[in-house]
Order: C-alpha cells, then structure tokens, then sequence
C-alpha cells in the first residue's frame, strides 16, 4: 500500500538526485520501459477486444474483405441468435447445467474441504502427513488419464448425462485443491484467539464459531470463487460425460459451433464465447488480489 | 505494511495498493505451530473428504490400472468379461511408434511453452517494478483479462484470429505488409499447429508467472540493490546476484507447475483440432488418451497409455510435492 508507494517513489527519484550524468540514459530506459508496458498491453488485451468486437458486428460483415476495428454497424443479433435460435444446441439448458453443476460443486466442495482443512490444521493425529502428501498428489493427476474408468464408473451408476454424476466427479476434482488452500487460510487465524474466547467462558465449538469463523470468510468466498472458475471452465469430464444437447454445459455447449470444414459461424461463436467468459472474468477480478499462496500451491489453470 | 501472516506466500497482484503480504518468515527453531491431540475428532472431520476422494479419485484409478493389464474393447463396455493380458497393452504401446511421436511431441511442447512462458513471465515481472503507478496498473489490468479468459474462449478466439480466410493475422501479413497469406492455412501443417497452440498457451500462462514473480521482487530490499548498484553492479549483475536469489524458490515451484500443466495440456489442443488441425499429427498426450480409447474403443490400451502418463507426472510432481512439504512443518 503506503509501504508500496514509497518505494517506487524512492526508487524513481532517489538515484537521479545521487547522478546527475546517468540520468539521459535512465531516461531512456524508462521510455522503453514504457514502450514495453504498452505492448504487453496490447498483447494480453487483444484477443479479449477481438472476441468482443466481433460479437457486435453482422456475420455478412465479418465475413468481408475490410477489417472493423469498431463494431461500426453493432448489432445484437449474433447475441439473440446464440441465445434463443440455436436449436442444435440450446443456450439455456446450457447455462442452467453449468449453473447446477457449479453451485453444488463449489458448496459441497467447500463443506467438505473446510472439516479437513481444519483437521489438518487444528489437531494432531497420526497419518496426518500422509493426508496432506496425498492431497498434493491426487491434485496432479491429469483428467485425461481418468477419464476412462470415470466414464466406466458413472455409466455403472447410471449417472452419465445428469448434474449429479458431474458435479460428484467436479467435487472430487476440486477437493485436494480447496483443501490445501483453505488449509493456508486457517492456519492464518491463530489458536490463540479461540483459546482466549475459551478462557472468557466460550465452549470450543463456540469459540470457534463465534471467533474463528468470521474471519476466514474472505477466504471461503476467494476459495469458492476458484472452485467456481474450475467447475466453469472443465471441458474434458463434461464432453465425455455429458454429450447429451439436454446435458451439455456451456464449454462443451461452445464447442458445437466449431465446424472443422470452414463452415463455422464467427461472429455467433464470439458472441457463444463472450457469454461463456463474462462471469468468469467478473468472479476473478473480485478475488485475485485474494488468492495469495493458494494459486502457487494449486491447479487453477488446466 | 503492518500485517504479516506467517503462512501466505506472497500475495499475487500487481495493482496498486492491493493488499501484498511479507514473505513467509522462518518459524524460530523450537516455535513449532501448537496443535491439540484431538482423539477421534480429525478422521470424523476428514471422513466426507476420504469418502469423495476414495469413490471418485481413487476406485476410479484402481480399475484404471486394473484395466491396463486387461483386453478391454466396445464387446467389455457391453458386459462381456474382460480377458487378462498381462502386459500385453504396455508392449502394444510400448512398442508403437506412433506412441512414442506423441509422448516426443508432448515433451517438446511443454519444453517450449515453459521456456517461453518463464522468460516472458519474468521480463514482465521485471517491467512491473521498474514502472510508475499508472503504467503498471494498465498492465495488471490487461494480464488478468488475459488469465482470466476460460481456455476454451481463449484457444476459438486465437483460432479465429489466425483464421484462414477471414482472420486478422492473415489480412494484417498480407493487406498492410503484402506477404502472400491470403488463405493461408496457420493449422493445417503440424508445425504451424503447434506454433498457433504454443502462442495461447504461453499467452494464458504468462500471467500467472508474472504475478507471482512480481510479488516475490517486491520482497528483495531496495537498500540491497541500491547497495549493489553503487558498488558499481550493472542490471545483469545486481540481478543475478541480488534479485535472482530471493526470487529462486518461486521460479523453482512456479516452473514445475508449468511443466506439470503444459504436459498434461488438452482443451487447447483438442479445440485448435476441431477449429482445424490434422488429429493424427498433432495429438499430445491428453488427446491422444481420449482418442485411442473413446475414438477406437480400446479401452485397455487406453488405460497402459494413462498410466503411463500418470507415472510420468507423478514423477515431475514429486519434486513439488517435496517443496510443498518442506513449507510445512509436518
């Protein structure tokens, strides 16, 4: 913050007050430090502008032989089309299973992990490394290689094709992950605090209800969030396991506008991939500056 | 900066006046966390944990294994029994050349996106420091839409920029510069697949390892490196000798998840494929798993190719499982 601010204002003014010769050449590198700022800009923004600049425009248009770099004659249609004329596979059962499968993914997964997190975190009890080296492992088997017997496993219980055999296989997938991380977050609340409100006459569970609790939410809803982003996004679980149009959610939903022989429709599959990404993009720019060792120790991004 | 927790690692955000928190300190010898002896309260709290876990992760991996050693095609999926071949998918597989042009072209992949990744991440990080309020909020801001695109919006967007007919790239290359790529096709040679595919996965990984890179620079003491640069230290060396020390364990963690992730590598592959690759000459190991047994119906090669794979990263997760653990105070 504070902290932050004056260090860069140091670092700026600082060593061009102590040499005066030096300071041409530090001029210069600051202008290509800013020349190099805009670029990384520009590169990590473009595609995001591209995706929603064509989704505003007609697919005559985009189909042109001029660029648009402005949805000049904006237009809603690819929009509406997506959303309500799209009967191969509709949006709206689409974006209802997503919505499913996500929230109970997240809850259940957020209940679960939090009783482990704080049993790793507040007891001691034997086999407790072995816990948290098994977690970090599962945490890095690939979907790929689990897809197979997962198929197998669901088709036995019949649960191909529904919410509930999805968010059972999102649930375990996100758990070793929203373990570790809520684990750092409880180990952010000291013992003595609860121990305090003990002193003071609380019963353990009521001091951990009443003083524990309060503070880790930020870490539940940052955690959450994650869980929420992964259950969103996961693709290769959700083409095997729910092919069907009334099951698909909304990843394997876009993937049926690609056509491999040319015939794909640009503007409606920008404006598919616009809708898929707007509550991603708003959920991860509420917790970023949240997620602090979680993102380092888990698997985010697949 | 008044709050230090003990157990975060730095905080990753560049914004200015985001919150950012102190590197972990080393807990005094001795000081040891306290936890109660609790009876059997920890297994009742991991019970719905283990249950999970058990049922879907690991019963799943069993018959995984299970299934590698066995024939196991459309006529088992419909209820005949499975006949034991011993490790006679591993030498099917094994002994497929084909097999080992995917794990080569996996390997090589990864190895390129890492290194790509890595160099990219870092120099960013760099800039970030050495720029003013403004400049290194535009920046954040743009490196967190970047990371926080869904993959599968990310790759259909790089795939329709790079499109053949209608993609930017091409009218770019040959309206404003007058190369001849009008229709030119970026996913049809295997190469050129893997360079478009390298692009999005770089482009969605640099983020991340910025981020996380910059939180650990702003932990190096401006008095050291001031200190260095008047002992004469140019950029190179007060790099080498003063930043790169502190910032090693996140390289080092940062790094192997890269690796772990770009090998293990799918929704990018696999829709540049639907956009318009050739499938046969472009499959990494993921897709090439979902193809032998979804696409063919060999279950049972599919499964020696999974746990092949599965081996293969466990043996890189190894190495951040052990850094993890050292964190820990077990």
């Amino acid at each position: 913050m504070t902290a932050l601010a004056s260090t860069s204002t140091q670092a700026s003014t600082a060593p061009r007050r102590r040499r005066g010769p030096g300071s041409a050449r530090r001029r210069a590198g600051s202008v290509f430090a800013g020349i190099a700022a805009v670029i990384v800009f520009f590169a990590s923004v473009f595609p995001v502008y591209w995706m929603i600049n064509t989704s505003f425009q007609p697919n005559a248009q985009v189909r042109g032989t001029e660029l648009h770099f402005w949805p000049d004659n904006g237009t809603l249609e690819n929009y509406t089309n997506v959303i309500f004329f799209n009967e191969r596979a509709p949006f709206l059962p689409a974006l209802a299973n997503s919505l499913q499968v996500t929230l109970l993914t997240v809850v259940v997964a957020l209940v679960f992990a939090f009783l482990a997190a704080l049993a790793v975190t507040r007891f001691r009890f034997r086999s407790r490394a072995a816990f948290i080296i098994t977690i970090l492992l599962v945490q890095m088997i690939p979907a790929e290689a689990m897809i197979i017997s997962t198929f197998r496993l669901m088709d036995s219980w019949a649960l191909l094709n529904t919410v509930a055999g999805l968010s059972a296989v999102y649930i375990a997938t996100v758990l070793p992950f929203t373990i570790w991380t809520l684990r750092g977050f409880v180990n952010g609340v000291p013992v003595e605090l609860e121990e305090a409100a003990m002193i003071d006459g609380l019963s353990r569970s009521q001091a951990f209800w009443r003083i524990t609790f309060p503070l880790l939410a930020p870490g539940l809803v940052a955690t959450g969030v994650f869980g929420f982003i992964q259950a969103w996004n996961e693709f290769v679980f959700a083409l095997v396991l729910n092919p069907r149009p009334a099951a698909m959610t909304l990843p394997v939903w876009l993937r049926t506008f690609l056509d491999p022989n040319g015939g794909t429709n640009w503007a409606e599959l920008m404006a598919g991939s616009t809708l898929v990404a707007i509550p991603v993009v708003v959920f991860f720019l509420i917790v970023q500056s949240r997620m602090t060792s979680g993102l380092v120790a888990g698997a985010v991004k697949g | 900066m008044s709050s230090v927790r003990d157990d975060l690692g730095p905080a990753v955000s560049g914004i200015e006046g985001e919150r950012l928190l102190a590197p972990p300190l080393r807990p005094a010898p001795g000081a040891r966390r306290r936890r109660r002896q609790g009876g059997f309260t920890p297994y009742a709290l991991l019970v719905p944990s283990l249950i999970v876990l058990a049922l879907i992760t690991g019963w799943p991996l069993i018959q995984l294994f299970v299934m590698s050693f066995q024939k196991f095609g459309r006529e088992q999926i419909f209820g005949a029994p499975p006949e034991f071949v011993g490790l006679g998918n591993y030498a099917e597989v094994l002994t497929d050349p084909e097999f080992w042009q995917v794990l080569g072209r996996s390997v090589v992949l990864a190895a390129v996106c890492v290194v790509a990744t890595m160099i990219l991440g870092v120099l960013v990080a760099l800039l970030m420091k050495r720029l003013g309020a403004v400049l290194r909020t535009l920046v954040s801001v743009g490196l967190l839409l970047a990371w926080a695109m869904p993959p599968l919006s990310a790759t259909i967007v790089w795939g329709w920029i790079f499109d053949t007919q209608y993609g930017v790239v091409n009218y770019v290359l040959s309206n404003w510069f007058g190369l001849p790529f009008e229709g030119h096709s970026w996913l049809i040679d295997p190469l050129s697949f893997f360079f478009v595919a390298s692009i999005i996965i770089v482009w969605g990984a640099v983020p991340f390892v910025a981020f996380t890179v910059y939180a650990g620079l702003t932990q190096v003491p401006d008095e050291v490196l001031e200190a260095a640069q008047l002992d004469g230290a140019n950029g190179v060396k007060s790099f080498r000798f003063v930043v790169l020390p502190v910032i090693r364990p996140i390289l080092a963690i940062v790094t192997i998840l890269q690796v772990i992730w770009d090998l293990r590598v799918f929704t990018q592959i696999y829709a540049l494929q639907s956009i318009g690759g050739l499938a046969e000459e472009t499959n990494t190991l993921g897709v090439y798993i979902y193809r032998v047994s979804l696409g063919s119906g060999d279950f049972g090669v599919g499964g020696a190719i999974s746990v092949i794979v599965v081996l293969l990263l466990a043996a890189v997760s190894i190495f951040y499982v052990r850094r993890s653990v050292k964190e820990e105070e077990l």
